[in-house]
């Protein structure tokens, strides 16, 4: 299981993709960093006297990674939809089947090649927030919510993919699907809202956001943590039953 | 040749409504090279599909080394070796890079894995390409890494489905070569369309059409299915067809022209030499007089032709 994890991970770095994802995404993730902190400079004066005001980790660390959600949502598709389908399109699915690996092995090592990858993006991303350790003091603990609310997210995101990924021959449907289907859990809540204020109806509990906000602000709920760990195993058990029932049909 | 290495009892496999493979029995012993003849779309890929677990069988049973395939897939796919029709690449990945990974996949302890890569290069010829990527090598090379990726865990069964197809008559001749190397050591089952590569390379054949086994015998017998039963006879001033009829043992006779004949006659009675006799003394302008060599085609057309209609009958 680690030995294909291993591996996935060192040919995903083989790829261009890799180093083109995690380039670009920089790119973007760094130049919106410096435009909340060129916002925050330019307020700083100004809310400096209000007692009780939104600090650095406010202003500058929790809107950047709330952005980056946004991004992840983007990327994931791109990254996920190539674990499946891509080898069976590749006719190298065989190579994996025939060798004596169960089924939840090999779903389990490319789960986990993929999230090592989001890790090492999550990893660059958070750099950019401690280095404001250098010239002031951030909320470690907020931030350290925000960047478990992080990880479990893209963690669900990666499971998602790789069960759609899981259903096709061909990645551009894979990453089509699982772009849909994330931004669909993303925006599902806005019907959530409409309905009833202040009761939570089914579409916002289903809502990839709405248990995602919360630890942006800090506050970490048994509750959120458990629906993602729900959404990650329920989509993991879903690719294993479907690649272990595609042997019998 | 006590205990069969694979077995497999009366596999059967739909697809929808089409069944591609209908109760399919066979066994492979120790050192064998078993062959698995048949047209395009016979079943072939399919069966080699079930014995390589990549497809379950609806019906039917697959033990391979004493464990069964669906009970116990770890244990049985430890003692396999699957090449199917495109070769399982990662393309991205240098010859040895991969071969590495291989030996990993197949459960081959840490410690040994040097020299399991470096024995399958050897023994695959591809000492020139190990640093190579994948991508860039040639079919025919990376045919043989397939073969090597199947073999890197000595497996006691090596499956290969159609080893030979898409490749240009010299590699053709390696790779049969590299194969009759490797059933010195394993056994091998074999898929093919291509009939002189089941003569040269198989201890036994089965021919398989429409799912079906047809035939299953050695080499040997097939090749005696092959003796010939007919002549090619051109007599410039013929005699009537008759008189040739009344040949002993003669069963009948084509006219192919004028002056051309088949005659088709009981393998027990040749008749050549009375002919001969009787072309001499009636001036019958004897020019040529061949034995006609029924070729495996023959054979292989006679029994697919020929066997689903006895089948339907027997049904």
């Amino acid at each position: 299981m680690f030995t294909l994890a291993r591996y996935e991970l060192y040919r995903l770095f083989l790829s261009p993709l890799a180093w083109i994802i995690l380039a670009l995404s920089q790119l973007i993730l760094a130049y919106l960093f410096l435009t909340h902190i060129d916002y925050f400079v330019q307020i700083q004066a100004k809310i400096s006297a209000i007692p009780g005001a939104p600090g650095v980790t406010e202003l500058v660390a929790i809107p950047l990674l709330s952005n980056a959600a946004t991004i992840f949502l983007l990327i994931t598709p791109l990254v996920t939809m190539r674990l499946i389908a891509e080898e069976r399109r590749n006719d190298s699915w065989p190579l994996l089947i025939s060798a004596p690996l169960s089924i939840h092995q090999i779903v389990l090592g490319k789960y986990l090649a993929t999230f090592g990858f989001f890790l090492v993006l999550l990893t660059l991303l958070m750099l950019m927030p401690l280095s404001l350790l250098m010239g002031s003091a951030i909320d470690l603990y907020m931030l350290a919510a925000s960047f478990l609310g992080l990880v479990l997210l893209l963690a669900s995101f990666t499971a998602i993919g790789l069960f759609l990924s899981s259903l096709t021959k061909q990645p551009a449907i894979a990453a089509i699907t699982t772009f849909t289907s994330l931004f669909l859990l993303w925006i599902i809540d806005w019907a959530g809202n409409s309905q009833a204020d202040g009761q939570d109806s089914l579409f916002s509990w289903l809502s990839l956001l709405r248990h995602f906000e919360p630890m942006l602000q800090g506050e970490i709920h048994s509750s959120d943590i458990s629906y993602y760990l729900i959404i990650i195993v329920t989509f993991l058990l879903l690719t294993i039953r479907h690649l272990d029932s595609e042997r019998i049909n | 040749m006590s205990t069969p290495l694979l077995k497999a009892q009366s596999l059967s496999r739909q697809y929808g409504n089409q069944l591609a493979v209908n109760d399919l029995s066979f066994e492979i012993f120790q050192g064998e090279v078993l062959g698995f003849l048949g047209p395009n779309g016979a079943g072939k890929s399919t069966t080699m599909k079930m014995l390589s677990g990549n497809l379950a069988p609806n019906r039917g049973q697959i033990t391979i080394n004493g464990f069964d395939l669906i009970e116990n897939p770890k244990q049985a796919k430890a003692h396999i070796g699957y090449l199917p029709e495109q070769p399982p690449l990662y393309k991205e990945l240098s010859v040895r890079e991969f071969l590495n990974f291989c030996a990993k996949i197949n459960q081959i302890p840490n410690s040994n894995i040097n020299t399991a890569v470096d024995t399958v290069i050897e023994r695959c010829g591809l000492s020139q390409v190990t640093k190579r990527l994948i991508a860039h090598l040639s079919k025919g090379y990376q045919q043989r890494v397939g073969i090597a990726q199947a073999i890197i865990h000595t497996p006691s069964v090596v499956i290969l489905d159609e080893p030979t197809s898409g490749l240009d008559p010299i590699q053709i001749i390696e790779i049969r070569q590299l194969i009759r190397d490797i059933a010195a050591e394993h056994s091998v089952i074999l898929s093919t369309h291509i009939l002189p590569e089941v003569q040269t390379l198989c201890d036994r054949v089965q021919i398989i059409n429409q799912g079906q086994l047809l035939f299953s015998d050695t080499i040997g017998n097939l090749s005696q299915q092959m003796q010939t039963s007919s002549l090619l006879l051109t007599l410039l001033s013929p005699p009537n067809i008759e008189q040739l009829n009344q040949f002993h043992g003669v069963l009948s006779v084509d006219v192919l022209t004028d002056t051309q004949f088949r005659l088709h006659y009981h393998p027990d009675n040749n008749p050549t030499e009375l002919l001969l006799q009787q072309a001499v003394t009636q001036n019958w302008q004897l020019q040529q007089l061949t034995p006609e060599q029924h070729s495996l085609e023959d054979v292989f057309m006679k029994i697919i032709q020929n066997e689903p209609t006895d089948n339907g009958q027997a049904a």
